[in-house]
């Protein structure tokens, strides 16, 4: 593939993830404009009333809305086809670089054992890449999210018994909402993933984070589950920042694969109330289309 | 007397005193107009573990916890970018000693400290505030000016970065001078409310059968 057309990927990507570090996508803006309204103590009104003039602030003064701009992760949907399949890892992480000097960035990356940050925002294995192949597609959909320390730590996975059941997973789910959810920055985006070992069951509950606030899961009993523990979570109560108020959450997202008969693998993967996530789509051409955001122009430059 | 009313904003002014917070509660809505300094980890380490005097006076004035994103201006002089508070828990075990040793009264962060925060808040007349999370860019309005950059060896996020900040915040009292505590009055709530809600749901997730 041409030099041109990497070069203007790894821009637009650039470019992308700077964006996405100023505005939240729009489906959060809603849910969070929902709640809002939704809240009458003088405390939870006062905090939203912050949220969103950060976020006013953040735009019309051109800086990352929250200081930790998180560790970047991206999933992406390749097709086999995809022209810039051989260069997408290296031009994905040259973008975080870049990125990271003209947004600017945190820099989010030490290299473990060695204890010592990059300064470049990219380190071993991050960026954080999950590659889905999709056969016979000439198109790239890239999943962008800002994996910030504050709503990094209560994720959770385990492999439960049988005999524990969806009884065991409300539990293991719930129990970490009183115990670290609090502390993530509320109301938070609750991904759960259900599979068969712990990998399976976190990186599940990753993507879960990716789907639109709103969304149901596709088998019935799961989607009964996500507003069973949406319902039950918000009856905790934890507010805006855990500090009270009538909601807790901005949605509970479920997604999950088959298990071994001996084992329930499950985790807990939250997103606080800056749900920087951003889901952009390439044809073989690099056309792009962005449906997470309204307001993002990309700049030749 | 530094407490001013103002539009319905209670302000507090540097120099506080332990009877200005006396009125002051857990859950009440505060803002700040002075003195407050950057303080965290490495900061508080050195204070309570190597016995350093803090290079700032914070006495009767306020911390923060956080680790900010300055830009330099040239001639000593700085910008405050970007500024969101850190996990305050992070410093518990050095706050009690701190508070002792410099005489602090504010103490700003992210989420709730314990009993060491509690006792020095209780002893010396000092209280925690939150600052709301994931705001950066409303914090840094607010300050309005750098006066002075102290252990500068830490490197920019754990300098202590003194700023002058004018109506800094809202600032949300997690734990006042009485040592109530705010965070841990609502968990033993949130914990009870979980209890009774696996409790439902486990009725109706019963999938295997």
């Amino acid at each position: 593939m041409s030099n041109e057309q990497v070069r203007k990927m790894t821009d637009i990507m650039s470019q992308f993830v700077g964006f996405t570090a100023k505005k939240l996508p729009d489906d959060v803006i809603a849910k969070l404009e929902e709640l809002r309204s939704r809240e009458d103590s003088p405390m939870a009104k006062v905090i939203y009333d912050t949220m969103f003039r950060n976020q006013d602030l953040a735009v019309k003064l051109n800086r990352p809305s929250c200081q930790d701009t998180g560790v970047l992760q991206f999933w992406v949907k390749c097709g086999t086809k995809f022209p810039l399949i051989d260069d997408l890892e290296a031009l994905l992480k040259e973008a975080v670089i870049d990125s990271t000097i003209k947004t600017p960035l945190r820099h989010n990356s030490v290299e473990t054992f060695d204890e010592y940050n990059t300064g470049k925002n990219v380190g071993k294995g991050t960026p954080t890449v999950w590659w889905d192949i999709v056969p016979n597609s000439d198109q790239c959909e890239i999943y962008t999210y800002m994996a910030g320390g504050g709503c990094t730590l209560p994720g959770n996975a385990t492999v439960l018994m049988p005999g524990e059941g969806y009884e065991g997973i409300t539990k293991f789910v719930l129990d970490r909402m009183t115990s670290y959810g609090l502390n993530a920055c509320p109301p938070l985006l609750v991904g759960v993933g259900v599979g068969t070992s712990v990998e399976t069951a976190a990186l599940n509950s990753k993507k879960a984070l990716m789907r639109p606030i709103g969304s149901h899961s596709d088998n019935a009993n799961a989607a009964k589950m996500e507003k069973l523990l949406e319902d039950g979570i918000n009856a905790i109560g934890l507010g805006p920042q855990g500090m009270g108020g009538k909601y807790s959450v901005m949605g509970v997202n479920i997604e999950n694969t088959a298990r071994h008969p001996s084992a329930i693998g499950v985790a807990v993967n939250v997103g606080c109330w800056s749900h920087r996530r951003g889901h952009i789509v390439f044809d073989k051409d690099l056309n792009f289309t962005v449906d997470t955001h309204t307001g993002f122009e990309y700049k030749e430059n | 007397m530094s407490v001013e009313l103002k539009d319905g904003k209670k302000i507090l002014h540097n120099p506080i005193s332990r009877e200005d917070l006396k009125d002051i509660h857990i859950g009440d809505i505060i803002y700040l107009t002075g003195d407050i300094t950057t303080c965290r980890d490495v900061a508080h380490r050195r204070v309570v573990e190597e016995g350093r005097p803090l290079p700032v006076d914070v006495r009767d004035a306020a911390i923060l916890h956080a680790g900010p994103i300055i830009r330099p201006l040239g001639d000593d002089k700085f910008e405050m970018v970007s500024v969101g508070p850190t996990t305050s828990m992070r410093m518990e075990k050095f706050e009690y000693e701190f508070t002792k040793e410099t005489g602090v009264r504010v103490i700003v962060g992210k989420g709730g400290m314990k009993e060491n925060t509690e006792r020095a808040c209780k002893e010396f007349g000092a209280i925690h505030c939150v600052f709301p999370a994931g705001n950066a860019v409303v914090a840094a309005v607010e300050v309005k000016e750098i006066v002075e950059a102290q252990w500068r060896d830490l490197g920019m996020p754990e300098t202590l970065w003194h700023c002058h900040v004018e109506e800094f915040g809202p600032l949300i009292v997690s734990i006042d001078s009485y040592g109530r505590n705010y965070f841990e009055e609502k968990k033993v709530e949130y914990n009870k409310k979980k209890d009774e809600q696996i409790e439902l749901i486990s009725k109706q997730v019963g999938f295997i059968k």
